[in-house]
């Protein structure tokens, strides 16, 4: 689970509502998810995401962050309203680049309910969008068109081969007990081509991404103040997850990680051998809020450290998924040899997420 | 300055007549002054409330009444032109047990943000992100919290069409004004409580970057169906100036004849002033007083008086503004900006320019005398006390061809179309009318004088001869009351008129029966469902029933909506106060239009015209034309069956219900009123509807009443000061007519009836020209600002006794003038310049 998290924040506070009125469907331990049908929505759930991240070079040889994610909410509210306008569905969007020219992201960010074609999402495969923000899958490669008021992008991202399922076959636990759990697979390694337009310029651009798709009705756990998430894309054609569950003290409450290796072989690694390590702070000017913005991450016997492209990657949400968060890029070395580069996420250390 | 004393004092020296010149530029001003303001703010309110509805909309997508097709958004929202469009459904909900209805908004949170944020809910408590979707949760703006005494938490019973929605108070609005009483609901959730589902009633636009706006309107007005307007928000700023400007413009020309009336007081006491200091002048001009200088001192004088009235009459106007704000509200009672709270503010140009306008009264009536005095020569003017020049110019000014004249200009000037929407043809007749009365005036009370019998007592014959011998006094005297009388006639005459044509139009357009049946709130809200219609018709004793809907057309971008009357219509339409009517032809569908349509769209009986029924074009022919004073923008009226056949819309808003025999009313209005939730229906009698009616027309013509009132005190005034300063340079004619015997009771007896004789003189004429006048306001004015015709009704009675009153109170004016006067000794007042 991990940054989709706004997502929980709306669907946790839908607990007291109408909720009840409605049966979300439950994640189960042993569903085999298939795919093309688990890269589509699965509205009969309560949160769902597509999250790409990835790193990108452009034509004028500037390196820059990209984040495009689109979430799925279902409310619980008017599913038994015949108007055009009921509020079942929701479709939240944030996209950001991180340009260190910039030196903070660019950022922006939409919310509709589904219908009148305004947003809305298929099933089969994944296609989701909010007005002209489209995420669309096709012929198993994925487009990604943002256009914001102050930049743009449209990609194409080619998957290197199926979906790297997490936890125990796309059963991904978020704590001890069962009930919070989600479905969740990775595309990593997706080869990124397309253009990026900064400052009313366009330029070709070409890198490396990272795709997550979750779905699940669970709340948070009750103890978790927020969590922190890493997506790496490996030098040697591996790649990384990992997130923690953390408590208000900043204790890990839960943790998790799936490790391919360049070979494809695929480790899964158990809260006991997941350590996240707080390394430099760096405090927002904006909300006061201290991210640490560097880390040091034991993965079973692997140990790597964590460094930001640049340090503001904070991103104040609070129109539309109602939180502040720190999704920003990152370089991966081990024993100070650079060995991948990837998205950092970190919620929580404001307000606490899902409750603010 | 050293003759500031000289001058200026004078003013203080003749302290009545100065008063009243001060009084009569001061109500001038005052009037005009607080007309002006209520109005500025009563408008300035109502664009500020449209503003704050608008947001950062650049377009609004406006249809009918009923709304139009949600459909409409979704192709919207998809052209490239538009940046964000947010859906509105808006409605006039009843709260459970309270009186006042509530403006709801239906919106969509989301598209809020980016057109109209100051909408934008909040919940509180502030954690459940989802409240502004929930289908219980509404959102109330603190001044509606207060009106309703709830707050975040509280129950909240809508009523809504004719259930009970309990609801739910989830949070403020804090982009709302303080004192804008208003609720914000899901826009999903109206559509389900209110049955409207799939439809909206206005679509705010905000479109993208680098396109032109008027550009956008026309592209996008091209896609949306038919009664569907695309209009930029300041347009329906406009239509509210638009319509009420002509209103405004009514009064302030009353304010501003009122204004006249007091230069035209300060002329009269200038005039007699010059005269009596005619020797004071010629010292002055002998002993070295330029020509200039002495014009400019009298002319400083008027204008003083002017600059006190002025003054004056602006404080005065702000506070009979904030009293007519209180009392009537921002429209003065005439209903174009009901439910707003103008608040009054102090404009320092508007005010400069009234106060500057009664500087400008008191200098022009300054002028005459001042130039007639400056012109004279000193020796001349030394040498004896002719004071009978001026008087005589005037009369030769009063030549009866030049007023002849006018009044044919007047008459010319009726026959000019209405510029830019105001009736400034009918003001110039106006204007016209009244100075060429005043300048056939000398001749008629010359006509007068000849009349009257040459015997009786020796004082009613001075009195009759002084008429017929020195007309240019009674020119001054009377013209004051002429100017006042007319006006005051005039405004009598039109209101008499309207108030009669009203109720006669009343007996008519209301469907003839015993009861009226309707939903409580007049607007969406609320209807009458086929459902309903049916058990309405079952209740017993009910002997027939006939439906009314209104809808509303959109014609054309930027002019209001048109009202659209369907109910059962004969196929003569006999029933209707028509002006016009045509044969239709066989197998069209007729529509009858009111006077208004004719004017503002230019349609014809027997013309045939598409009008937008249910987002089609249907094309009906104009039967015919009636009259209509409740929309001033225009009403079609259609058969009921027509209107069901071409739209398919069985709702109804109306019903009228007659008796079946050996009913009881009170009995069967219970049983109505039982067929929906309680309070959902309410039932109105004809009379009722009638006394109503009227009562909102009088509180109207409330201000005009006042206008009058004004007008009879100016002309008072006038006669008033006009003796008291006749009557002071005649004190040598006084002392005259003691020496030869005549007692002093006698003179006064004289003054009376020279008083009573000016009187009627500027009385008859006042109230000719007061018809004329009135006439014009009729035929020219009203139909050309409010667009609606009306018979001519003389309010006889009241005009005889205002005649009379005006008379003998004149009369009286000039005994009290001249008692002063006569306080002399004679052998003194006759001595006094050999």
């Amino acid at each position: 689970m991990r940054r989709r998290a706004f997502c929980f924040a709306l669907a946790a506070l839908a607990t007291f509502g109408d909720a009840a009125a409605v049966e979300f469907a439950r994640v189960r331990r042993g569903l085999k998810l298939r795919f093309p049908f688990d890269h589509g929505a699965h509205p009969d759930y309560r949160n769902e995401w597509w999250y790409a991240t990835g790193w990108l070079d452009l034509a004028d040889s500037q390196r820059i962050g990209f984040q495009s994610t689109f979430f799925r909410v279902r409310t619980g509210i008017g599913e038994k309203n015949a108007s055009a306008f009921a509020p079942r569905q929701l479709i939240l969007a944030h996209a950001a680049i991180a340009d260190p020219r910039v030196g903070a992201l660019r950022v922006d960010q939409r919310a509709a309910r589904v219908g009148f074609g305004r947003a809305g999402y298929a099933s089969g495969r994944t296609n989701v969008w909010i007005g002209d923000w489209h995420l669309d899958q096709r012929d198993d490669r994925y487009r990604v068109d943002v256009r914001a008021d102050k930049f743009a992008y449209a990609l194409t991202l080619v998957p290197d081969g199926p979906p790297l399922l997490n936890g125990l076959a796309g059963f991904s636990a978020k704590a001890a007990d069962a009930v919070h759990a989600s479905y969740y697979y990775s595309r990593p390694q997706l080869k990124v081509s397309g253009s990026v337009t900064l400052a009313s310029r366009t330029q070709a651009a070409s890198g490396l991404a990272w795709l997550d798709h979750e779905w699940s009705s669970a709340p948070l756990p009750e103890a978790a103040q927020g969590w922190d998430w890493i997506g790496i894309n490996l030098d040697d054609g591996g790649a990384l997850m990992a997130f923690r569950l953390r408590r208000a003290d900043g204790t890990a409450l839960w943790s998790a990680a799936t490790w391919r290796e360049a070979a494809g072989k695929v480790r899964i690694l158990s809260p006991n051998d997941v350590v996240f390590e707080p390394g430099r702070q760096w405090r927002s000017p904006r909300t006061g809020i201290a991210f640490p913005v560097e880390w040091d991450i034991r993965v079973g016997t692997r140990s790597v450290h964590l460094q930001p492209l640049i340090d503001d990657q904070e991103l104040d949400s609070r129109h539309t998924t109602g939180s502040v968060y720190w999704e920003g890029a990152v370089t991966v070395s081990e024993d100070r040899r650079e060995i991948g580069r990837g998205y950092l996420e970190m919620t929580g250390y404001g307000e606490r997420i899902g409750f603010g | 300055m050293t003759l500031a004393p000289v001058f200026l004092g004078s003013l203080g020296r003749r302290r009545a007549a100065t008063l009243f010149s001060f009084v009569a530029i001061v109500l001038g001003v005052a009037l005009g002054m607080a007309v002006q303001a209520v109005h500025q703010a009563a408008l300035s309110e109502f664009a500020r409330g449209l503003r704050f509805m608008a947001g950062e909309a650049d377009l609004q997508v406006v249809g009918p009444r009923g709304g139009f097709a949600d459909g409409v958004y979704a192709m919207l929202a998809a052209r490239p032109e538009v940046a964000a469009a947010s859906p509105v459904i808006e409605i006039e909900a009843r709260v459970d047990g309270h009186p006042d209805s509530l403006k709801v908004l239906g919106i969509d949170v989301f598209a809020l943000a980016q057109v109209e944020p100051q909408l934008m809910p909040m919940a509180v408590p502030a954690t459940d992100r989802l409240a502004p979707l929930r289908e219980d949760a509404i959102f109330l703006s603190a001044a509606a919290q207060t009106a309703f005494a709830v707050k975040a938490g509280d129950r909240f019973a809508v009523q809504m069409g004719n259930q009970v929605v309990p609801l739910r108070v989830a949070g403020d609005l804090p982009g709302a004004a303080d004192d804008r009483s208003l609720a914000v609901m899901d826009i999903a959730a109206v559509q389900k409580y209110f049955a409207s589902a799939g439809r909206i009633s206005r679509i705010d636009l905000r479109l993208a970057e680098g396109l032109t706006v008027e550009a956008a309107r026309v592209a996008l007005q091209n896609l949306v169906p038919s009664g569907v307007l695309i209009e930029a928000p300041a347009a329906a700023e406009d239509q509210a100036a638009n319509l009420s400007r002509a209103y405004r413009v009514n009064l302030t020309m009353l304010a501003a004849m009122a204004l006249l009336t007091g230069g035209f007081l300060v002329f009269s006491a200038q005039a007699l002033s010059v005269v009596r200091r005619r020797s004071e002048f010629a010292f002055l001009r002998a002993i070295g007083l330029a020509r200039r200088r002495l014009f400019t001192w009298l002319i400083a004088e008027g204008a003083l008086v002017g600059l006190a009235g002025g003054l004056t009459g602006a404080v005065l106007g702000h506070g009979l503004a904030w009293l007519m704000l209180a009392l009537l509200g921002g429209d003065l009672g005439a209903g174009y900006f009901s439910g707003l709270k103008p608040q009054l503010e102090f404009q320092p140009e508007t005010t400069a320019i009234y106060v500057l306008l009664g500087v400008l009264a008191g200098a022009a009536g300054a002028w005459l005398p001042a130039h007639e005095a400056a012109t004279v020569a000193p020796a001349q003017a030394l040498k004896a006390g002719d004071s009978g020049v001026l008087a005589g110019q005037l009369a030769g000014r009063g030549r009866p061809w030049r007023g002849v004249a006018l009044l044919l200009v007047a008459l010319a000037a009726c026959a000019l179309p209405p510029l830019n929407g105001l009736p400034v043809g009918g003001y110039l007749a106006v204007a016209l009318l009244l100075a060429g009365s005043v300048l056939l005036l000398p001749a008629a009370a010359s006509r007068l004088a000849a009349l009257l019998p040459r015997r009786g007592p020796v004082p009613a014959r001075l009195a009759a001869a002084r008429l017929g011998a020195a007309p240019g006094h009674a020119v001054i005297a009377a013209a004051g009351v002429l100017t006042s009388v007319a006006l005051a006639a005039a405004m009598a005459i039109m209101v008499s008129s309207f108030r009669e044509s009203v109720d006669e139009w009343l007996q008519q357009i209301l469907l003839p029966a015993d009861l009226y049946l309707r939903v409580a709130t007049p607007q969406s809200s609320g209807y009458l469902d086929a459902e309903l219609q049916a058990r309405i018709a079952a209740v017993p004793g009910v002997g027939s029933v006939r439906f009314t809907r209104h809808e509303s057309l959109r014609l054309a971008a930027g002019q209001a909506p048109v009202a659209l009357i369907a109910r059962p219509v004969s196929a003569d339409a006999h029933e209707l106060p028509l002006t016009a009517s045509v044969q239709r032809t066989a197998g069209a569908t007729a529509i009858w239009i009111s006077e208004a349509m004719r004017d503002l769209y230019g349609w014809r009986p027997g013309q045939l015209v598409d009008i937008p029924l249910a987002g089609h074009m249907a094309r009906v022919q104009v039967a015919g034309i009636w009259r209509d004073y409740a929309r001033q923008t225009g009403a079609v009226l259609i058969d009921l069956g027509d209107y069901r056949r071409l739209t398919g819309d069985r709702l109804a808003n109306e019903a009228a219900i007659t008796l079946a025999p050996g009913t009881r009313v009170r009995e069967l209005a219970d049983a109505l009123t039982a067929t929906a939730a309680a309070g959902a229906l309410q039932v109105a009698y004809p009379a009722q509807i009638r006394a109503r009616t009227l009562r909102i027309f009088d509180r109207t013509f409330a201000v005009t009443y006042l206008l009058e009132a004004v007008a009879v005190i100016i002309g008072l005034a006038g006669v008033a000061a006009s003796f008291a300063a006749l009557a002071a340079a005649r004190r040598r004619e006084f002392g005259m007519l003691r020496h030869l015997g005549l007692t002093r009771r006698q003179i006064g007896w004289m003054l009376a009836q020279e008083g009573a004789l000016a009187a009627g003189v500027g009385v008859l004429g006042g109230l000719l020209a007061g018809a004329a006048i009135s006439l014009v306001l009729i035929e020219v004015v009203n139909r050309q600002s409010f667009h609606w015709s009306m018979g001519l009704h003389l309010p006889m009675a009241s005009l005889v006794l205002f005649a009379l009153g005006m008379t003998a109170l004149a009369a009286l004016a000039a005994v009290l003038a001249g008692r002063q006067a006569m306080r002399q000794d004679a052998v003194l007042a006759v001595r006094e310049d050999w």
